[in-house]
Order: structure tokens, then C-alpha cells, then sequence
């Protein structure tokens, strides 16, 4: 691709070669690291390739019939899918609510917003190892707050249908401080005049939120929502350390499948048709605001 | 006026409220670590202060090592990162050519792709160049970073052809233009994708634990990893929260002390559309 | 601003450079280190010539930090002492899923590690993808050394290092699964401390008598790996003739044969009917601590965890046979010794000596004493080394005594993704997704293709 549009700019002025020197470096490494292993694993997922074989052996696709006709398989994606609606909402709210709260000039904004924040920095092993223990069955935080309150402690973690929102929960007391920067600039960014102006008018405050912040927030809000889709795609860590999937699978997600069939059954070929579906839910997911993108830089 | 300070108040005691429920994982876990290991589980440190754990778990894992590794990669990641960004931004931000929505594409495929996707097909690439179990094999995918290009890109659109176009007739090449005109103006915006950068690096764990064998390569997060899954041992809590304490430790005191720039850089670099 | 722009840039020319330059060092060239790279403080050790050793990598899981690794970093520094011209380098890499991982990925980078411990289960796999050598020409060029060596290995541990009649492997880290009770508790319920509960229907007795609000009567642990472990043993106690879970070649699985489904039925009984045994799935590491803290009176769980125990525990314990049902049985598992395949002659030769070293019967024994771990060779047992520590804690014979009612563990080609359909499926009934039946029927089912291409 690069070769190609590079010995037509030859023609050009100097300007489009000098263009795509500088360009160069960067697009070297993501060609090879991002866009050649999607069209490998493309290829990779046409064939029969696993550990101990010298070469992959082309099957067409019967992986993904393998996967099509496995009832595990539509588990985990509906598992991934239920885990995106229910981290996307609150995480971005949480976020948005949370950017709210210190927006504003009091004592010890800037201790709440580390509180909030902090999260972030945190390794997700970290992470999954303290909420390992606040999920523990009878000893942990949440069970004895239960207890504490005169209700029956769950074991959270081994029950299939609280497990997912166990960890949503998590996830989102994770992201939300990190969403949180993101809404907290675009709010800095709506001047202070429109702001005074609106009030001055007799805005009530719920008003002022709906017709004023939320529209202008609007390009914010694109952005928030495309790293909070691809973000809680591409969670694995917890799922290794806290439940491995359990109970049943009920916590295997996509991403966690895919790992386990390249790195512990050593499956490429069936990794790399998971790899494959996993592209087409992320490219599905962004689409709208890479359409609305590309408005933007063609008027620009 | 009352009105307001009342619900000022209001609003201020409810954040200093979801403050400390967001703190309370973070008590827990100083609590502990600095606690005698016991397997009597409780919220509150039950048991006298402790630095055992701290000691038993700093000579049980070798964090010298990891620190160094980790330090190691993510600040060569940074600046390789900076320097190829910067330059892919420029020109995508100022300079005119053919296949520019080519390369918007690809950016745009990086920025929804999370790596640890892609991580199958790239620990193959990896292999084959026979950079597994290095440092330098862990930060390949990223040395190209279109976030970074994307956040810079931003910024330099936002800059007025004139300033360009003074250096320019001052005789400014395209490499001075850039340091001199249009970096500066992007500090910001540095400081904002340092933070993403350093802290996905910091705890990036897949990736590492796929590409590391030996513990000269291996990374903070890993260590910690391997050192809580162990199946044998008991789940010493005592000791995970402590490797945990000294793992993130200084990204908490880094970020205490530079929080103001942090949410400065972001706020100024702003998500401009 | 011009300086600052100057020093930044330097300093990050500086940084990418020197980065790149440690980066970029692969471990071989760096100068010959005296002490193993190794997750605990080194022992100090010899120093051989630099350059002139034969450096070994040896990548092992065992729990981290604690006596354990250490006492590995000192069986490969007395081993360098006594044969100066062979360093051995451990590595600990993680448990024993995180090992296998590391090796795989080490083989694809082009830098196996020499020898290794994994699993006696993957034994299969290892055979098949070529990971690991078959060792039948080194023992038969130790001559009558070689036939006592093999000979000295107790037979329940030795079973398992056969593929197709060849020997891939070498005990090392053995455990077998125990009953660990708490005497205690046994009293206080009116229960005789010295008398374990021997079958499946004293165990229900005893654990209904021992469980109450604070306390249940059993535990067993229910996460991936440590599931199939213990229904193994409930299997075992319970089939016709004594058959295992799969066949002895590997090739094949009997799941769900009347007398399993009977004992998946009775595991569940103890948590649904009976209610001795809490609901839900507990981890594999979390079940220790639980005894030990009195929440449970009795748990299924490995000697390898004696040591742990046996410092920590409040309360006067015992350990147990299983309880039997037809007969007693019990899985045992752990870790064997693989050399690695495709490596030069000169490293396969030196690797043989070191696996001969440590498992040699002075050292075999030592390990058994720190860890827990059996010892897994007759001739330990004759050592004062075991003697006395059978003296002293009593409750670590148990496991000896049990062993030739042992058999091993779930062991066939792609070991990993058929323990996964096994343990999913108990997973599912434990938690009421599934019945016994049903369970394993799926479970057998799902083998079965796994396997197809074994047949």
C-alpha cells in the first residue's frame, strides 16, 4: 500500500515525499504491528494450525463452523456483549457525574479528584486481586457488609448471574475517573460566559445541563464513548485472575477465550477466527463515529 | 444565597463521600499489606503494624529488577513515541498529499483495535524476529502510537499557518519549523499522552507475560501476577497487598504530587472536534 | 527555553539510546553470572571459570519465594559444586499453566529452556508436539545404574512417565490428595479425633455432626485444575475394577460411566442435600486458609500443603486416607522432569546429570521435608532425613501410606483443553446448571471431539 502511493508521489512535488518520510517511522510500526496481523490473522483463521505443527494447514471455514455450531461460543459472545451495555452506560455516566462534581472551585476538589482518579494508575492485577478479596465468599468486604446489614451473604464470584455485574462493578469504579478526565476537560472547555450568560437568563440547572452542557459536550461525548466501546472489549485481565471463567463460563468474555485458545490449548487457528469476529464487533461498535470523523476532516 | 451554600455543601459532601467509597478498595489494601498475615480476613487492620510483608515480599520477588525493566520500557517507549508521533502529526496536520485517508484508516484502526487483540498473530511476528523474551520486543507494537498522533494532529491544525509561514521565509527548515513552532504549542498535549502512555505501560500485563520468559525481561505487573497465582501457596493476602503497595506506590505519589498539571494538560489539550 | 529545549532533547536521545542498548541485550551474551538468576536471594556459590561453564536453563513452578525456591537455587548450586563445568540457571515461571505457557513461547522464540518441570499429565502433549525427549537411551547407556534408578521410583509416580512405552519423564514434585481434619472440631462435636471418617457415609455422619453455623463439615475446591483433581479421586473410590478417567494411552475418556455419574451425584449430595458442604465454588488456594481458620473441619486438598499447615494451623489437625466407597483411592499429581528436545547432545548430556542430581535420594528426600511434596523414591524412605521427619509430624505419613491405593491423575493428549471440558462441566452441575447426568454426558461428549484425531 505504502509502496504503491509512494512511487506515484514521485511525480509530485517534493513536498508529498517529504510528507511521507515524516510519516514513515510511525506508519512502520503499525503496519507491521496493527495492520499486518489483521490480514494474518485473517489467514490464519482459514486454516487448521496448532501447536506442534511445522505449517498451517488451509481448512477454509471450518473453524468458524466449529465455533458457529459450539453452544460455548454464543455464551461467551453474549457474555461480552451484556458486559459492554453494562459498563458503557454507567462508566460514562459515572464519569460525566463525577466531572460534574469537581467542576467547580471548592476546598478539596483537588483531593476528590485524585480519589477519583487513582483507579486509573492502578495495575489491573492490582486491581483484581483487592476486589478478589472484597468478593469473597463470607470473609470479604461485600459479604460481611451484608451480614452486617442482616442479609444473607452471596458469593458473588459463583453465581452465574451475579458475577458479570460483580465485575462491571469494578470495571466501572476503574474507568469512571479515567472517562472523567475526558468530560472534565470538554466541560472546562464550555467558556465561563456562556455558562454566566445562560444563568443570568433564570436557567434552572437541569436546563442549563440539557440545553446548554450536553450539546457542547457533544464532540466529547463521541470521543468518551469510543474508548469506553473499545475499552471494555479488551479487558482479560481480571477474568485471569479472579474467576478463570467461572462459574462455567458464565465470566469468560472474548477476549479471555481468545487467550486461552492461543496460549493454553495452543490453537491458532481457531484463536485467530475468534481474532477475526472480535475485529468485525469493534469495527461495528466504532463505526459511527468513524463516519461522523470523516465528515469532519473532509470539511476541514 | 443560602440556597446555594446549602446545596454547594450538599454537593460537596456527596463527593467527599463517593471519594472515600472510591478510596476504600486503596485502604484496604495499605491496611494489609502493613498488617500481620493472618488468614482471619477483616476490613480493618485487626493485627499490629507490620513491615514484615513488606520485607518478606521485597526479597522474594526481585522488584529492583522489575523496576528497572518497567522504568526501562516505558520511558523508551515514551520518547520513541513522542519523536515518531510528532512527525506523523505534522504531517498529517500541515502537509498535503495523496493517501492521506489511507493513513487516517490505519490510524483509525489502531485507536478501536486495543493490542491485546492482535496479540496472537503478533507474538508470531515477534518470533520470527526472534525478539521474544526481550525488552525491546514489548514495546514494538506501540512505538507507533496513533493516539498520539491523533492528540497531536489536533493541536497542530490548531496552529496558524502564519507562525509556520514566518519561519518558513525565515529561512526555517521543515525540521526547525517543527521543534521551534509547533512543539511548543503542543506541551499539553505531551503531558496528557505521557499520562495515557505511562500508565498503559506501568500496567500493562497480557502483552509482557506473553512476550517475557526470564525475570531480566519481565515487568512489575507480571511479577505480581506470578507471585498471586501461585497455586501452592496459600493466598497469602498479606503479602499480595504488600507486592501490590510497592508496585504502585510510586504511580500514586507521582500522580499526588503532578495531579494539578495532569488535569491541567488534558483540560487545555482539550477533545476538540 | 532554548537550553530546556536542548537538555530535553538530550536527555531523550540519551534515554532511547541507553534504553535501546539494555533492551536489546539478549540474556546469553551478558557475562557469565556465579549466581542463578532466581526468584529468592541467591545463595552464594561457586564461581566457575567464565565462559568455560555450560550454562543449563531450567524453568520450574513451584510456590513462590519461601523455602521452596530456595532449596532449588540450592540444588543447582551444589550441583555446579560438584560438577564445575555445568551451571544450572532456574527460572521460576509462575504455575504450572504459566510454565507450560513460558516453555511454548521460549520454543517458538528459538530458546528452549533445557529442562523443565511440568506436569506429569502433559506428558502426552509433550510427546506429541515434540517438546520434551523420550529419556529410554540415557537411562539404558547408565547401564544397571540406569535399571536400579527407574526401579527406585515408587511405581504410582513412575506410571506416569510413559508414552507408547517410552519414559518422557522423571518424578519430581509428587503430592497426592489427603483428607485434612481438624481434631479439635472432632471433639467438640463428640466425634473421636482419632478416627477419620474411612468411607463416603462416614464422611456424610461426620460431617453433618461437625457443621453448624460457624463451620461446615467439608470442603472441596471447585476452580479450574483443582475440580477434576478431587473428582478423580471420587471416581477412582467409586468404578468398577478401579478404572481411571481415561485410558492408559491417552486416547481416551470414560466420563460418564454409571459409577462417575454416581460420583458427581455424591459430591453434589454433600453440598445440596446433606448441606455439609458450603455452596458455590471455592478457590483451590482459598480452602487452606479456611481451615486453618476454622470455617471447615475437614478438606480434600494436596500434601503438598503439610508444611503450611503444619506451622500454621491453631488447632491440633490429623490428615486421612480419603474416605473410600468401593475401595479407598486417591489422584496423585505434580510435577515431573523434561529435558527439552532439539537441544545439542553436550546440553541433553549434562541436563540427564542434573535431573539425576536432584532427584538423587538424599535430595528427593530434603525436598519432600520442606515442601510437603512425597518423596518419590523407596530409598528416601530408608534416610534418616524421612524418619525423623515422620516422627515429628506424624500426619505427612499419610500420604506414603496411601500411595499404592493411588492412581494418576486426568492425563491425555491435549491435556489443558480436556481439563477445561471436564472441570467446566462439574462447574456447571455444582452450581445447578446441570445435573450429574447431564454434565458428564456433555462432558464426554466435548472429550470425545477433542480426541477424535487421536483415534
Amino acid at each position: 500500500m505504502k509502496d504503491a502511493n509512494k512511487k506515484q508521489s514521485r511525480f509530485n512535488s517534493k513536498k508529498e515525499l517529504t510528507a511521507w518520510a515524516l510519516m514513515a517511522p510511525a506508519l512502520f510500526f503499525m503496519l507491521i504491528f496493527t495492520v499486518y496481523p489483521i490480514f494474518r490473522s485473517c489467514y490464519l483463521s482459514l486454516t487448521k494450525y496448532q501447536l506442534g505443527m511445522a505449517e498451517p494447514e488451509f481448512i477454509g471455514l471450518k473453524n468458524y463452523v466449529t465455533l458457529f455450531k459450539n453452544p460455548l461460543f454464543y455464551k461467551i459472545m453474549k457474555n461480552t456483549i451484556v458486559f459492554g451495555l453494562m459498563t458503557v452506560i454507567p462508566s460514562m455516566a459515572s464519569g460525566l457525574g463525577l466531572a460534574l462534581l469537581v467542576n467547580r472551585k471548592t476546598k478539596g476538589v483537588g483531593f476528590m479528584r485524585t480519589a477519583y482518579f487513582y483507579p486509573v494508575v492502578m495495575p489491573m492485577i492490582a486491581v483484581a486481586s483487592v476486589w478478589m478479596f472484597i468478593y469473597m465468599a463470607k470473609n470479604g468486604l461485600f459479604d460481611q457488609l451484608l451480614i452486617t446489614f442482616g442479609l444473607k451473604p452471596m458469593n458473588v464470584l459463583s453465581n452465574k448471574k451475579t458475577v458479570l455485574p460483580a465485575m462491571a462493578v469494578m470495571y466501572v469504579w476503574k474507568e469512571a475517573g479515567y472517562l472523567m478526565i475526558f468530560f472534565l476537560s470538554g466541560l472546562q472547555n464550555i467558556s465561563e460566559d456562556v455558562m454566566e450568560a445562560a444563568t443570568l437568563d433564570g436557567a434552572k440547572p437541569f436546563t442549563l445541563f440539557r440545553k446548554i452542557i450536553l450539546p457542547l459536550l457533544g464532540p466529547t461525548f463521541l470521543f468518551v464513548s469510543t474508548i469506553a466501546f473499545t475499552n471494555c472489549f479488551k479487558l482479560v485481565d481480571h477474568v485471569v485472575i479472579m474467576t478463570e471463567g467461572a462459574p462455567n463460563n458464565a465470566s469468560t468474555m472474548l477476549l479471555y477465550y481468545i487467550y486461552q485458545q492461543g496460549f493454553t490449548n495452543f490453537n491458532y487457528g481457531l484463536s485467530s477466527a475468534l481474532t477475526v469476529i472480535m475485529l468485525a464487533l469493534l469495527l461495528v461498535v466504532s463505526l459511527p463515529r468513524f463516519i461522523s470523523q470523516d465528515k469532519k476532516i473532509h470539511y476541514n | 444565597m443560602d440556597v446555594k451554600k446549602i446545596k454547594n455543601g450538599l454537593l460537596t459532601f456527596i463527593s467527599i463521600m463517593i471519594g472515600i467509597l472510591w478510596l476504600t478498595p486503596l485502604v484496604w489494601l495499605i491496611g494489609t499489606a502493613f498488617s500481620e498475615p493472618s488468614f482471619r480476613m477483616s476490613f480493618f487492620p485487626n493485627t499490629r503494624f507490620t513491615f514484615q510483608n513488606i520485607k518478606y515480599v521485597w526479597n522474594a520477588i526481585p522488584f529492583a529488577q522489575y523496576y528497572i525493566n518497567t522504568l526501562t520500557i516505558v520511558a523508551v517507549t515514551f520518547c520513541i513515541q513522542f519523536v515518531t508521533s510528532t512527525l506523523a502529526a505534522y504531517a498529517l496536520a500541515v502537509l498535503d498529499f495523496r493517501g492521506k485517508t489511507l493513513v487516517f484508516a490505519v490510524i483509525f484502526m489502531q485507536i478501536i483495535i486495543p493490542n491485546d487483540v492482535l496479540i496472537t498473530p503478533n507474538f508470531m511476528t515477534l518470533s520470527e524476529l526472534g525478539l521474544v523474551d526481550t525488552k525491546i520486543g514489548i514495546m514494538l507494537p506501540f512505538l507507533g502510537s496513533a493516539l498520539a498522533i491523533f492528540l497531536l494532529r489536533q493541536v497542530f491544525k490548531g496552529i496558524p499557518r502564519a507562525l509556520s509561514e514566518a519561519a518558513m521565509i525565515d529561512g526555517a527548515s521543515i525540521w526547525q519549523t517543527i521543534w521551534r513552532v509547533y512543539m511548543p504549542c503542543a506541551k499539553s498535549a505531551y503531558v496528557s499522552f505521557a499520562v495515557i502512555s505511562v500508565s498503559y505501560h506501568w500496567n500493562n500485563y497480557l502483552w509482557p507475560l506473553i512476550v517475557t520468559n526470564s525475570p531480566q525481561n519481565r515487568t512489575l505487573t507480571v511479577g505480581l501476577a506470578i507471585f498471586a497465582k501461585s497455586k501452592e501457596a496459600n493466598m497469602q493476602w498479606a503479602n499480595v497487598c504488600a507486592a501490590t503497595f510497592i508496585i504502585i506506590l510510586p504511580l500514586l505519589i507521582a500522580f499526588f504530587i503532578m495531579q494539578k498539571q495532569f488535569m491541567n494538560s488534558f483540560v487545555s489539550a482539550g477533545i476538540k472536534e | 527555553m532554548k537550553k530546556m529545549k536542548r537538555i530535553a532533547s538530550l536527555i531523550t536521545a540519551g534515554v532511547i539510546v541507553s534504553g535501546l542498548l539494555s533492551a536489546c541485550q539478549p540474556k546469553e551474551t551478558q557475562p557469565t553470572a556465579a549466581a542463578p538468576a532466581s526468584e529468592a536471594a541467591a545463595q552464594q556459590t561457586t564461581a566457575p571459570a567464565a565462559g568455560d561453564a555450560l550454562k543449563l536453563t531450567f524453568y520450574y513452578p513451584v510456590n513462590v519465594g519461601g523455602s521452596a525456591a530456595q532449596i532449588i537455587d540450592q540444588i543447582c548450586a551444589d550441583f555446579t559444586a560438584e560438577n564445575p563445568d555445568i551451571v544450572v540457571e532456574p527460572v521460576y515461571t509462575g504455575n504450572y499453566d504459566d510454565t507450560v505457557t513460558k516453555i511454548q513461547t521460549a520454543i517458538s522464540g528459538g530458546n528452549p529452556p533445557d529442562v523443565f518441570i511440568s506436569l506429569a499429565t502433559q506428558r502426552f502433549t509433550m510427546a506429541s508436539t515434540g517438546m520434551a525427549m523420550p529419556l529410554d537411551a540415557l537411562i539404558a547407556a547408565d547401564g544397571e545404574e540406569g535399571k536400579a534408578y527407574i526401579a527406585d521410583f515408587l511405581e504410582g509416580f513412575m506410571e506416569d512417565s510413559y508414552v507408547d512405552g517410552q519414559i518422557y519423564s522423571i518424578p519430581f514434585q509428587r503430592s497426592t490428595m489427603v483428607l485434612y481434619y481438624n481434631k479439635d472440631a472432632f471433639a467438640e462435636a463428640g466425634l473421636d479425633p482419632e478416627k477419620p471418617p474411612t468411607t463416603w457415609d462416614e464422611l456424610v455422619a461426620y460431617g453433618t455432626a461437625l457443621t453448624n453455623d460457624d463451620r461446615t463439615g467439608v470442603g472441596i475446591a471447585l476452580n479450574s485444575g483443582s475440580a477434576q483433581w478431587a473428582f478423580t479421586g471420587f471416581a477412582l473410590q467409586n468404578s468398577v475394577d478401579g478404572i481411571n478417567l481415561m485410558s492408559d494411552d491417552g486416547k481416551q475418556v470414560y466420563f460418564n460411566t454409571p459409577e462417575n455419574v454416581e460420583a458427581l451425584q455424591f459430591w453434589l449430595d454433600l453440598q445440596n442435600k446433606y448441606k455439609i458442604m458450603a455452596e458455590g465454588i471455592v478457590q483451590w488456594t482459598d480452602l487452606p486458609t479456611q481451615f486453618l481458620a476454622g470455617e471447615v473441619a475437614m478438606i480434600y486438598h494436596t500434601t503438598g500443603n503439610m508444611a503450611n499447615i503444619n506451622i500454621n494451623a491453631e488447632f491440633e489437625f490429623g490428615t486421612a486416607f480419603l474416605p473410600g466407597s468401593k475401595r479407598v483411592a486417591a489422584p496423585t499429581g505434580g510435577g515431573n522432569f523434561y529435558i527439552s528436545s532439539g537441544i545439542s547432545d553436550e546440553r541433553v548430556q549434562a541436563a540427564w546429570k542434573f535431573i539425576k542430581f536432584a532427584t538423587n535420594t538424599e535430595n528427593a528426600a530434603k525436598w519432600s521435608l520442606d515442601t510437603g511434596y512425597v518423596a518419590t523414591r523407596y530409598s528416601c524412605f530408608e534416610t534418616d532425613t524421612i524418619k525423623n521427619y515422620y516422627a515429628e509430624v506424624p500426619q505427612a505419613k499419610v500420604a506414603f501410606d496411601q500411595l499404592p491405593y493411588a492412581k494418576p491423575e486426568l492425563t491425555t493428549y491435549n491435556a489443558a483443553e480436556i481439563w477445561r471440558i471436564l472441570n467446566d462441566n462439574i462447574q456447571a452441575a455444582v452450581v445447578g446448571d446441570a445435573t450429574a447426568e447431564e454434565a458428564l454426558n456433555n462432558a464426554q461428549a466435548e472429550a470425545e471431539a477433542v480426541l477424535a484425531e487421536y483415534q
